[in-house]
């Protein structure tokens, strides 16, 4: 059934390249993220999983303190 | 700011974690059941419902898509309203999310033993079930999306992209997968054909071990962890590479399920490259998991949950490393179709899956009920239980994979196969095979103690139902600046997009060029469309599940060559199969060449009773297919569907002609057995069992001869 589509698409080598491509692009991208990404966004996110125990008893995630025992921040 | 009030709904999660203890235990104990028929065939019990072909994907299903999907469905309700600060987006999709996926378990339930199925692994169930699979999947979405969309938290935690992969993925891969036309309510053939049936199906399957039972319970792992360490993640950074890569390279690997198969060479190498590549995700999410513990390695001793989690990181990092060996064709050559691989899943599925789980609950059910766990003596006894359980499991079958593989390739100074009958391979590893169902009992005796252990617990507490919370809301504002990355953490949507686009890109330049290039798929003259009695054998094939036990890919090895008379399998040998049934697992003999191979006779009485030409087989009787007749009110239905997705029969074949050819060919078929002294009726579904079996891999043999 696809096939009949499908053959109408010439050039199929050029398909490795592309893929080869995309993939470099993508991880590069990745990994100039993660490079330049800010420290203070860092231990936000990360203490998100610890902030919401006892929500009552606290205004707001960003105050709460938890101890960081590798001390990135 | 202003603090709003609002409360968790925990019901829901109740209720999914009630299912994930109640489809666990009897998932396992399905498990151990078949477990046992591979050495005590008499719990066959003689019977067609109960047959080791039907149980199995009732087994795998039981536990894939009830035990570990409703774990799934409870870890995700919980933990993602706690991380976005709201409900659910809408209790009543919830519940229908709830009784609609129970209600799909139980379909499965009945269906399965039914002999209702497609025979693709891990999508056995037929095109109607299917359809509530999406409508239910689209419902989970929904309401996924939806908490989202009406967060009081800005950012998501990667938990949630974890989840918004699955739920994306498992919807491209689950519709993609289940193209079928249907011929009746209950019975369906798969859109493709042969190779590329076989290719989108390891796509699928590949990715559902992937996005089923890997990213959701990353992102689980990824809340739950934390939380009972009391820490949080070793790395952020790295989770953001973990999720990213792993996404991105998981999808790429299926064709590793196809090595030395008749997928095109290319393909099966694009297989082999990106599943080695997955060593790097996979083991920096398991350090990462494992790195969160540093500094806490001394309450690993006393809190079990924490015993459990770190053994299911363990058995993630133990499986992701074994996955992309297994992938090596070298490795691939022996363990391919052997209990290795059995051992493998099972270290994914009992250690990663089953212990994550187990530890998630040990932590909820405590704290959903406001008390403490009932007995921490109990909850360690299940968790030694359970390391056993896990262990006797996998040597024996780890020992069993090697030993049968090796019997198998093993020739003798003479240049013939030291062991030409493949039953004597299976009577060396049945002892084997018993010691594994030891271990699976521990596991479930260890289950059961955590089930009484958790009723207790929540016994002693009161459940609270809606968890007060208050956040402050979220404020509609611009943003200016900020990293790209953050800007998408605030878009979901977007990020979603993203996240579709990064699946895609593999899905595509995997499955396109097998689809477009005429060349990957040779066509053989001599390849016939199956004739109407044939089809009715094909599909008595598929509703007994024999494609569980027997593979239909001879691989081109001499030892497979030799052993199983003929040429290996050409990938122009499948181009009518709707689906295809090369099976992933020999505990029998292939079928591929066995065409010719033996009498009329011998097939009849084989099926009646195995043992009487092949003593000592573990290989259960089918009484039942002397009793039942063949159906021929179907054939018309069937020819049609199949000339519909493209297999050349005449038109209006199916008028009159059809059933008259069936019954020429069961009358030969008769004859033929009237001939060896066996009075057969031409009705019999046994018949055209064996009228398919006989054609089996000889169109090739028929060129050859024309050839000469």
């Amino acid at each position: 059934m696809f096939k009949h589509y499908f053959e109408q698409v010439h050039n199929v080598a050029i398909w490795p390249i592309i893929s080869l491509t995309i993939f470099f692009v993508f991880f590069l991208g990745l990994l100039i993220y993660v490079w330049k990404i800010r420290k203070d966004h860092v231990s936000h996110m990360e203490t998100m999983p610890l902030a919401d125990d006892h929500p009552a008893k606290r205004e707001s995630s960003s105050n709460l303190q938890i101890s960081k025992p590798h001390g990135k921040s | 700011m202003e603090l709003q009030q609002f409360k968790y709904d925990n019901k829901v999660v109740k209720y999914f974690i009630i299912a994930t203890v109640i489809f666990g235990l009897v998932g396992m104990l399905v498990g151990l059941l078949i477990a046992c028929q591979l050495f005590l065939p008499d719990l066959n019990f003689g019977f067609q419902y109960t047959t080791f072909g039907r149980l199995r994907p009732l087994h795998t299903n039981a536990i894939i898509f009830a035990f570990v999907g409703n774990a799934m469905f409870a870890g995700v309700y919980y933990s993602m309203q706690r991380l976005l600060k709201t409900r659910m987006f809408s209790d009543m999709l919830s519940w229908i999310h709830f009784w609609g996926w129970q209600l799909i378990i139980v379909a499965a339930a009945v269906t399965l033993p039914l002999g209702m199925t497609t025979s693709k692994e891990y999508a056995e169930l037929e095109w109607p079930i299917d359809i509530a699979i999406t409508l239910i999947w689209v419902v989970f979405g929904i309401n996924m999306v939806g908490t989202i969309l009406k967060r009081r938290e800005r950012h998501m935690y990667v938990a949630i992209w974890f989840y918004i992969a699955t739920f994306v993925t498992v919807a491209v891969l689950h519709v993609v997968n289940s193209f079928e036309i249907p011929v009746t309510l209950f019975k369906s053939y798969s859109w493709y054909a042969g190779v590329q049936d076989a290719l989108v199906q390891w796509w699928y399957g590949h990715n559902a071990v992937a996005f089923f039972l890997t990213t959701p319970f990353l992102g689980i792992m990824y809340y739950f962890l934390p939380k009972a360490a009391n820490r949080p993640v070793y790395s952020y950074k790295l989770s953001i590479i973990h999720f990213w890569s792993l996404i991105f390279i998981y999808i790429w690997a299926g064709p590793h399920h196809l090595l030395y198969t008749s997928l095109p060479d290319w393909a099966q190498s694009l297989g082999v490259v990106f599943s080695v590549m997955l060593i790097a995700p996979s083991w920096g999410g398991m350090l990462n998991g494992l790195l969160t513990l540093r500094g806490a390695w001394d309450r690993v001793r006393e809190d079990p949950v924490l015993k459990f989690m770190v053994v299911a990181i363990t058995a993630y990092g133990m499986a992701t490393l074994e996955g992309p060996l297994l992938s090596i064709k070298g490795i691939n050559a022996v363990a391919h179709f052997t209990d290795w691989i059995i051992a493998h899943v099972h270290v994914g599925g009992l250690g990663w899956n089953g212990f994550l789980i187990f530890g998630t609950l040990y932590w909820l059910i405590p704290k959903m009920w406001g008390t403490k766990l009932w007995s921490v003596k109990l909850a360690n006894t299940h968790f030694w239980l359970g390391t056993l359980g896990i262990i006797v499991y996998a040597l024996p079958l780890y020992a069993a994979g090697v030993t049968q593989s090796l019997m198998w390739k093993d020739f003798n100074a003479e240049g013939f196969l030291e062991y030409p009958n493949f039953l004597e391979t299976v009577t060396q590893i049945v002892p084997m095979y018993m010691m594994r169902a030891i271990g699976g009992l521990f596991y479930l005796a260890g289950t059961i103690i955590m089930t009484y252990n958790l009723v207790k617990t929540a016994k002693q507490g009161t459940f609270i139902s809606n968890e007060e919370a208050e956040a402050p809301a979220l404020v509609k504002k611009k943003i200016v600046g900020g990293h790209w990355h953050n800007a998408w953490e605030r878009k979901p949507v977007f990020f979603t997009v993203l996240v579709l686009v990064a699946i895609l890109i593999g899905g595509i330049v995997e499955l396109v060029p097998t689809f477009l290039i005429k060349s990957n798929v040779p066509t053989i003259a001599s390849v016939k469309p199956y004739t109407p009695l044939e089809l009715h054998g094909r599909d008595i094939y598929i509703r007994e599940g024999c494609n569980t036990c027997h593979t239909q890919m001879v691989r081109p090895f001499r030892s497979e060559t030799v052993r199983y008379n003929g040429e290996y399998s050409k990938a122009g040998e499948f181009v009518y199969d709707h689906p295809f049934l090369w099976g992933s697992k020999r505990t029998g003999p292939d079928l591929h060449r066995v065409g010719a191979k033996y009498n009329h006779a011998w097939h009849y009485q084989h099926m009646y009773d195995p043992t009487s030409t092949s003593p000592g087989s573990i290989m259960p009787p089918y009484p039942w297919l002397f009793t039942q007749r063949i159906d021929v009110s179907k054939t018309a239905g069937k020819i049609k569907a199949l000339r519909t997705i493209g297999v050349p029969y005449e038109d209006g074949y199916e008028d009159g002609r059809a059933n008259v050819d069936l019954q020429q060919q069961a009358g030969e078929v008769v004859a033929g057995l009237k001939a060896d002294g066996i009075e057969a009726s031409e009705a019999q579904e046994v018949v055209a069992l064996i009228a398919y079996l006989q054609r089996l891999g000889t169109d090739i043999k028929v060129a050859t001869a024309e050839n000469r």
